[in-house]
């Protein structure tokens, strides 16, 4: 395949950066998108330019770090796929494709495909886990925790913060994923203990970071690689509600 | 700021609930406009009497003085939660297609909300300040005469297209609205959520074409 490729480049955060053209020959249909950019790179260094940086890490769709906007989309044009987990059979031959980091003001660029995603961990630092020391995994059959109620409580846990949620929402709102840790945490009798200070403390971080409020258009739910249901938002603002109903 | 400045849910919670209040408000209105639909004769005194009552009771008045609040206070949260959603993006995209994994009007409710302000404005200039300041006159039970002035509001062709085209705006608006509403508030359940969307739909289509209907029948048929 030939692929033509318009990338946005930025030296560093305060740099203001732009789309540079770049062209590929020979891509195998069969390569993942990192391992495509991964070939433009070593083209690069070759040239002697400086190669793009993009975030990545497991390849294997379970770790959320890689991430970016391609040809308008969070991800790609597939839905609920990360970026390492599309391929370039999704594309055609002489296909022009556009390359942009999520953008997001919580989201600054750090250096062209890279952000920095910090604001999530300080969203969790706020109230995403339990105080107390709970132990090691105990024997699951001796803990009295139902099986549909363990696996809602997963469904919700298995958001891997990848920020895609927010790139795609036209607000970048936080929801999403501030949402799936409220739900996953009250769910189970170990979180519910804290569930009124935690939801208070995480949408007050939430909002402190710049996300933007949820218009409930469901562009997240269609864009997320773990398809977290956008029901957990409607369990956020119950628990929320809730928990400034009873504040004392 | 900081100390005062709203959280984001909460803002969301007053639009729900002045959104919700309209809802309900648009119900009330409609029923009393359907009277408009009774025989000629009929409908003429019954509509100018129905006025009457509205205009001379005390808790009607503060219902009233809470539509104008809600009225209010929705545009203003929406103001205010557009101009912070303008923030939470300060690099646009060179190249989006995120619409494609999103229903057009929950994009643009304010768009659509615009239109609907906009024909509020003609609206509570055409009747609602005529009937309170302006002098209209009086039927035979002494009532001023609404009626006389819908219809011949209603006689004008472009009028007529303006309101249905309006209608069309409002009904994209509730649809996403009483929804939208719905999950702020918290409806979390997947059955409720189901219901509320049938609901919805039901309620939007029926509201709208409801009052889209009424120019239509007057403007050929009075």
């Amino acid at each position: 395949m030939h692929i033509r490729m318009k990338i946005w480049r930025q030296e560093s955060g305060q740099d203001t950066g732009k789309m540079l053209d770049y062209e590929l020959a020979d891509v195998n249909p069969d390569m993942s998108f990192l391992e495509m950019l991964d070939m433009l790179n070593e083209q690069l260094l070759e040239q002697g330019q400086r190669a793009i940086e993009f975030d990545h890490d497991c390849r294997e769709g379970i770790c959320g770090q890689c991430g970016m906007m391609i040809n308008g989309r969070a991800h790609g044009p597939l839905k609920n796929t990360t970026t390492c987990q599309l391929h370039m059979r999704s594309f055609r031959d002489g296909d022009t494709i556009y390359i942009e980091p999520f953008r997001a003001t919580a989201f600054p660029v750090k250096c062209d495909l890279k952000i920095d995603r910090s604001a999530f961990d300080r969203v969790i630092q706020a109230g995403g886990y339990i105080s107390v020391n709970t132990g090691q995994a105990p024997e699951a059959n001796s803990i009295p925790i139902g099986h549909p109620v363990a696996e809602a409580a997963f469904d919700a846990a298995a958001c891997i913060g990848c920020g895609a949620c927010v790139a795609v929402c036209k607000n970048s709102s936080a929801v999403l994923f501030t949402s799936a840790k409220v739900t996953h945490l009250v769910l189970l009798p170990q979180g519910e203990v804290e569930a009124q200070e935690r939801v208070r403390h995480m949408v007050d971080q939430m909002d402190a970071e710049g996300f933007g409020h949820c218009s409930n258009t469901e562009a997240c739910e269609a864009e997320c690689p773990q398809q977290i249901s956008v029901l957990h938002i409607a369990r956020m603002n119950w628990e929320y509600n809730k928990a400034q109903l009873l504040k004392k | 700021m900081g100390q005062w400045k709203q959280k984001t849910l909460t803002r969301k919670n007053w639009m729900a609930f002045t959104g919700l209040f309209l809802c309900f408000f648009l119900v009330i209105h409609l029923l009393g406009n359907l009277q408009l639909m009774l025989p000629d004769e009929k409908a003429h005194l019954q509509f100018n009497a129905y006025s009457h009552l509205l205009s001379g009771n005390i808790i009607i008045k503060i219902i009233s003085w809470v539509l104008y609040a809600s009225i209010i206070a929705h545009v203003i949260y929406a103001v205010i939660i557009t101009l912070t959603n303008k923030r939470s993006r300060e690099v646009k995209y060179h190249y989006d297609k995120r619409g494609e994994v999103s229903k057009w009007y929950t994009r643009n409710m304010g768009l659509l909300g615009t239109i609907i302000f906009i024909f509020l404005v003609i609206h509570f200039r055409d009747f609602w300040y005529v009937y309170k300041f302006g002098s209209l006159p009086l039927d035979e039970q002494g009532h001023k005469d609404l009626y006389k002035l819908v219809v011949a509001v209603y006689s004008e062709t472009w009028y007529v297209l303006v309101y249905v085209l309006c209608m069309v705006a409002l009904c994209y608006h509730l649809l996403h609205g009483f929804f939208s509403a719905a999950r702020t508030l918290g409806v979390y359940h997947p059955r409720y959520v189901q219901w509320i969307r049938v609901f919805g739909w039901i309620y939007s289509v029926g509201i709208c074409a409801g009052f889209a209907w009424i120019p239509v029948y007057v403007h050929f048929l009075k």
